[in-house]
């Protein structure tokens, strides 16, 4: 047992942003807009700092892929107290077709390098909704997984995980090595505090490539138009149950 | 016609996406861009949904100040060794701009404790005096303030009437400091009496007071036009006992420090009055653009956009000057002339920008509804406290015939 926990932090654009559609319906515009780090990643972060605190595990290592921006989305995870971060360096068309199935590989590659015991991740990302890089990333190293997780106990090599599902709460016992989606309920992020900003300066970041991790980052997946959600037409109004009954024919919804 | 539908997207987009640009933050470190962050998410979190509420109350945010303290903003410059974050003063400056972004109040209750109090005992203080009194005013259990102006005179510092007589082992101190920010929430003050009054200017010393003690009373708490969550009123010293080793710094150096003093704590209030200057452009900018008149937004009329244009120009020129004499300060570079150029023009700005917010408003801008009307009542003192901007005008006048020397 390591006591090394990896936590996945994403630049995502900030959640406040009105987002626009780039002109030739290939993606959303994101220069010069406000990116931050997934509010699902901060509920990560602050999950693995607490365990942490509490002396359950040893170290929080934070990790991000992307082009440079990214570390500051490390420093981040840094300020708030993980010890030290790795830059998973992707750039320019990779980064653009970047996605939960290349990510994970990455995730998978780096937990075996650093003998984690722990993954945890954010249960989705706000930009593309996936909810898909836990669950794989836990499927390729063949560890048993918590999703959607709400409670976390750590007792030596034994989680008990309590989960957000459709019908209510869930709470399931595995094992260490293994890897834990954050749903919102887990915890509050604290605000990182200036003496820790201050810490975060001499902590390390280590840059590593996809290459060096036997990773190829190409996707399988080819994005066509990204369009904006239509526009929310006028409803109309009914007189009486049989106009509604009749409307709802003309429409061939009943 | 095309540039000038370009020209206008642009405006459009960079006042309507109410995001910060880029080019802004690209000019401060990453480090300070994060803290800066944290404060702002702070500000806008915990802060600006009360503000309202605690100017209606007359509130002091005891809660926020102790989390303010847990983050380390109650003592950014203080070493870490007593308790502080030990961050330089542009950070500093960052802090109190986005906190008072959210609460006005708050911000010159952090400002206060950081610049007025924790301040001059940095500087001036024996280690042991660090110890008493800094470092349980980290935490945001415990807050300081500053006293040197009196009933009789607030410009005019040198003619302080308030007395220290040595008593055996003990200072006695009598008289009366008006206008003192944050007393009725202290735990201490700084207070600047005469002990030599043949010696004028240079017969002030400053000493160190624990609150409550005896001898020393509050009077009643004014009631101001603005920043009413933080508390002002008079203190009154009347055979005001204290051990002779709270005297703070060399006996008659109590001018120097208080002068000292003052020259970063306006850059805290300079700070201070960009953060309402900002809040005031936020609400202007975003009902400018959902408040439709004449058929459009009204963020489409000329009228409103040359309002718009001038109060982010004086907003982000007194924000350039503010940071400058920081970086100045942090260099070990003289600032004096600098830090009054930012009081005053961040000053202004904040009276300017909060005037013209509440005319953008129209009706709205004078109501309660609408946080516009008190960020107007909050901007006016900043042209008043820790040197009016009279006084500010004296100070770089004097700067710039000095270098014009004959």
């Amino acid at each position: 047992m390591s006591g090394r926990v990896l936590v996945g932090v994403k630049r995502v654009i900030d959640y406040a942003v009105k987002i626009r559609v780039k002109p030739d319906h290939t993606g959303v515009v994101t220069d010069g807009v406000k990116h931050s780090m997934n509010p699902f990643c901060e509920i990560a972060v602050e999950e693995a700092v607490k365990l942490k605190e509490k002396k359950l595990i040893k170290e929080v290592v934070a990790v991000s892929c992307g082009p440079q921006q990214v570390q500051e989305t490390i420093r981040t995870a840094l300020a708030m107290g993980a010890d030290r971060g790795i830059h998973v360096e992707v750039s320019g068309k990779d980064y653009e077709t970047l996605g939960p199935l290349q990510v994970s590989k990455i995730l998978a590659a780096l937990a075996k390098k650093e003998q984690a015991d722990l993954i945890i991740l954010g249960k989705q990302a706000i930009d593309d909704d996936c909810n898909q890089t836990g669950q794989m990333t836990a499927a390729l190293l063949d560890w048993p997984q918590g999703t959607f997780a709400s409670e976390v106990t750590l007792d030596a090599d034994k989680l008990k995980v309590v989960r957000e599902i459709d019908g209510g709460l869930e709470t399931i016992k595995i094992k260490l090595p293994a890897v834990v989606t954050a749903d919102l309920r887990l915890n509050t992020p604290r605000y990182a505090t200036l003496p820790n900003i201050m810490k975060a300066k001499k902590k390390k970041i280590a840059n590593v490539k996809p290459a060096d991790l036997g990773v190829d980052v190409s996707s399988r997946l080819e994005v066509l138009k990204v369009d904006e959600p239509p526009q929310r037409q006028a409803g109309v109004k009914v007189e009486t149950v049989d106009d509604l009954v009749g409307k709802l024919k003309e429409a061939g919804r009943i | 016609m095309a540039a000038l539908f370009k020209a206008r997207r642009a405006l459009d987009m960079a006042v309507g996406r109410g995001v910060r640009c880029l080019s802004q933050l690209a000019e401060l470190p990453e480090l300070h861009q994060i803290m800066r962050q944290t404060c702002k998410d702070y500000a806008q979190k915990e802060l600006a949904p009360i503000a309202a509420q605690l100017d209606k109350d007359h509130k002091f945010p005891a809660k926020q100040v102790k989390e303010l303290g847990a983050m380390g903003v109650m003592a950014v410059e203080v070493p870490e060794s007593l308790g502080g974050a030990g961050m330089d003063y542009l950070a500093y400056c960052l802090a109190v701009e986005e906190l008072s972004r959210g609460c006005a109040s708050t911000g010159v209750i952090v400002s206060v404790n950081n610049s007025l109090y924790l301040g001059p005992i940095l500087k001036f203080g024996t280690e042991e005096q660090k110890k008493q009194w800094i470092t349980p005013f980290t935490t945001g259990e415990k807050v300081g303030c500053f006293a040197l102006s009196e009933p009789g005179n607030g410009s005019d510092a040198g003619a302080a009437s308030t007395l220290a007589r040595q008593e055996g082992d003990e200072w006695v101190l009598n008289g009366t400091k008006a206008w003192i920010t944050n007393c009725w929430d202290a735990s201490a003050t700084v207070v600047f009496a005469t002990t030599d009054k043949s010696l004028k200017h240079k017969g002030i010393s400053a000493f160190l007071v624990p609150m409550p003690h005896p001898g020393l009373s509050l009077g009643k708490k004014e009631d101001k036009l603005g920043i009413r969550a933080s508390s002002t009123a008079n203190i009154i010293l009347e055979d005001c006992r204290i051990p002779l080793g709270n005297m703070l710094g060399e006996r008659g150096m109590g001018f120097k420090i208080a002068m000292q003093t003052l020259d970063s704590g306006r850059l805290g209030i300079a700070a201070q009055a960009l953060g309402i200057a900002q809040a005031a452009l936020d609400c202007a900018a975003d009902y400018a653009h959902k408040r439709t008149a004449f058929g459009a937004p009204i963020g489409k009329l000329q009228a409103i956009q040359f309002k718009l244009a001038d109060m982010a120009l004086a907003t982000e020129s007194a924000r350039l000057l503010t940071w400058r004499a920081a970086m100045l300060k942090d260099a070990k570079k003289p600032f004096t002339k600098e830090a009054a150029m930012a009081k005053l023009a961040a000053s202004e700005a904040a009276t300017f920008v909060s005037h013209q917010a509440i005319q953008v408003l129209g009706g709205m801008g004078y109501v309660t509804d609408m946080p516009a009307e008190r960020h107007y009542r909050d901007a006016r003192i900043t042209e008043i406290y820790e040197g009016t901007s009279e006084i500010q005008r004296l100070v770089i006048a004097n700067n710039v015939l000095k270098e014009y020397q004959q």
